[in-house]
């Protein structure tokens, strides 16, 4: 059980994790979908969102997080307001990846793999994204920008205001 | 361009919507399933189409799912494996984006025969889009008594399941999906036994890639000898061919199993970019061994790829130009596959950080003629050693790269450092 903890879900995702309980009939197969509604609500899975998935779900929170930790979408700790990840693996590196995240690295003022200490951004990188027919691309959160140039990674941090 | 079969509806607005598919014939095949066949007649069908699984291993659909005991009583489950994860792949999304019904009706045409009442499209969680159009799509046949308790008004019901990954190449591998379904970390069962008997949470279970089961649907309602005469023997049937890479027009094209290399390069895919001069081919994604431009004139099926020593695998055709260095590519997917282990198997686990080592040493100037032998070394110590495929597959890159370019490595050794370095603008 949660041990004394507030985390609560907010009525609308609370809402969601109820429709997942009532349509999956072993609970077990119910932890991802309730972990995305928690990463979403949450921003991250911390200790106290872990133990509310848990409770939530009637399962012990060391085999929440277990499962949690195996999934790179699932965050321990909070991210950037945008999470931008450039696709590095093979066909958008044959056609410069790699200068993408350079660009990046240098006008945002942070390395890959980090959250810039203001938390507006974090940078990655990531494995083939299945867009690889309009490389190089990249996700910001749910988003994708595909056939990448500088100039229009230019304009897409302008538009988000970065 | 051949007839479409598959990507029939992608590009017509509105075409993810059931209205739309409805008004193009959509399932009508299912219709045609559930009021004129048996559920054997259908897995007949499929079997006689000499249909392939479009996931990677090329097996025949109709003979997976006659391992599923007919005798056991209670639950049995079909999964769609959505998980598009291979490095160049990127077919299945086209279909969950722009036709979801059309995977829906395969799934549900596949689920009478199989007797299966509650099937889970496991999707690649980052995919968005596809899952968002996948679950309204669900509603939209449910609410139209195309899914759902009593299906057309039959006695046979069913629900379906958007089941959203979240960040794991190796729960594309059957086992690990199907204990990523179950809510734990993805890790790779020991085979046998084999899903068929042993599957979700324990029952028979029939997984099929997306490209697979949308072809269900054009089997039932053309019948399977169309089917069949599309292709070539043994390699029936349409196939979405991913190609990316150094190409003109990068994109996804529906053509017969058994197009050249050659043809689908440069008739569908505009040729090489800048006009430079063609290399290297991964032709069915990262797992699946480089040939060479020699080689362009081989058929893209099955078997004629096994012939020359590399495989279809998923269909994902990556292009590699004459300014490509060999070693850097090897090295980038050798890194990816790394990354992926789930680290079960010591080789695995071990031995592809090992590799990337010496592939690193290679490519930035600090590598020897021995360290190419020991790579191929390593490389058969982790090939058909582990629990899972994928130390097979990941051993490729580097194993292929060094047969067919073997002279590229050793340049590398001899002059210190990559010979492409200027080209790419690389640096470590
Ligand atoms: C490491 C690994 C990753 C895989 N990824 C996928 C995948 O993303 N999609 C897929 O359909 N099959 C994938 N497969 C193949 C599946 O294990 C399985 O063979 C396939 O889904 C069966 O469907 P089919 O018979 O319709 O081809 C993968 C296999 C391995 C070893
Ligand atoms: S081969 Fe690699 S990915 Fe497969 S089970 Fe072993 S360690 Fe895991
Ligand atoms: S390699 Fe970048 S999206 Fe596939």
């Amino acid at each position: 059980m949660a041990q004394g903890t507030q985390r609560k879900f907010s009525p609308e995702a609370q809402k969601e994790v109820d429709k997942i309980l009532f349509s999956y009939g072993v609970k077990e197969s119910a932890v991802l979908p309730v972990l995305h509604v928690a990463q979403r609500e949450f921003g991250c899975l911390d200790r106290a969102a872990v133990e509310l998935v848990a409770s939530t779900l009637g399962l012990s929170p060391t085999r929440v997080a277990q499962t949690a930790s195996f999934y790179t979408m699932f965050s321990p700790a909070p991210l950037g307001k945008h999470v931008i990840q450039v696709c590095t693996n093979v066909s958008c590196s044959l056609l410069g990846s790699e200068g993408i995240v350079r660009y990046l690295e240098k006008r945002l003022g942070v390395e890959r793999g980090h959250t810039r200490p203001d938390g507006l951004v974090t940078l990655s990188t990531v494995e083939c994204l299945g867009s690889c027919g309009t490389a190089p691309v990249m996700a910001v959160n749910d988003r994708y920008f595909e056939n990448l140039t500088t100039e229009k990674v230019e304009s897409i941090l302008r538009e988000l205001g970065l | 361009m051949a007839e479409k079969i598959l990507l029939k509806n992608v590009g017509i607005p509105g075409s993810e919507r059931l209205e739309t598919y409805r008004s193009r014939g959509g399932y009508r095949a299912l219709e045609k399933a559930l009021r004129e066949l048996k559920p054997s007649e259908v897995t007949d069908a499929v079997k006689k189409s000499g249909l392939r699984g479009r996931g990677g291993a090329g097996f025949p659909t109709g003979l997976k799912w006659s391992f599923v005991p007919k005798d056991v009583p209670g639950p049995r489950y079909l999964c769609c494996n959505a998980d598009e994860g291979e490095p160049g792949t990127f077919k299945d999304r086209v279909i969950l984006e722009n036709d979801p019904h059309m995977l829906l009706e395969g799934i549900a045409i596949s689920c009478f025969a199989l007797s299966v009442v509650e099937a889970f499209i496991y999707i690649r969680g980052e995919f968005a889009l596809g899952a968002e159009r996948l679950e309204r799509a669900v509603a939209e046949a449910e609410e139209a008594g195309l899914l759902g308790p009593n299906v057309l008004g039959s006695d046979f019901g069913l629900k379906v399941h958007v089941h959203r990954g979240a960040g794991s190449y190796i729960c594309g591998e059957e086992t690990a999906l199907l204990e990523s379904l179950e809510g734990k970390r993805g890790l790779p069962r020991l085979k046998p036994p084999f899903p068929a008997s042993v599957g979700l949470y324990g029952r028979p279970t029939v997984i099929n890639n997306v490209e697979t089961l949308s072809c269900v649907p054009s089997i039932v309602q053309n019948g399977p000898e169309w089917f069949a005469s599309i292709g070539t023997k043994g390699n029936t049937g349409p196939k979405l061919f991913a190609v990316s890479g150094h190409v003109e027009r990068p994109g996804v094209y529906e053509l017969p199993l058994g197009v050249t290399l050659r043809e689908l390069l440069f008739e569908y895919a505009g040729g090489i970019r800048g006009g430079r001069g063609l290399k290297a081919v991964m032709p069915g994604g990262s797992s699946t061994p480089v040939i060479t431009a020699e080689q362009a004139d081989v058929k893209m099926d099955f078997d004629s790829l096994a012939a020359v020593g590399s495989a279809l695998g998923s269909g994902a055709v990556i292009v590699m130009d004459d300014a490509t260095c060999m070693v850097e590519v090897a090295l980038g997917l050798t890194k990816f596959y790394r990354h992926e282990s789930c680290g079960q198997c010591t080789p695995c686990r071990e031995g592809l950080g090992w590799m990337v080592r010496l592939l690193e040493g290679i490519e930035f100037g600090r590598g020897s003629t021995a360290d190419i032998d020991l790579l191929l070394e390593i490389a058969s110590g982790i090939s058909g050693k582990t629990l899972c495929p994928m130390g097979d597959a990941a051993v490729i890159p580097a194993q292929s790269t060094i047969a067919r370019f073997r002279d590229e490595y050793e340049s590398h050794v001899r002059t210190g450092g990559c010979p492409f370095k200027s080209a790419a603008g690389k640096v470590e």
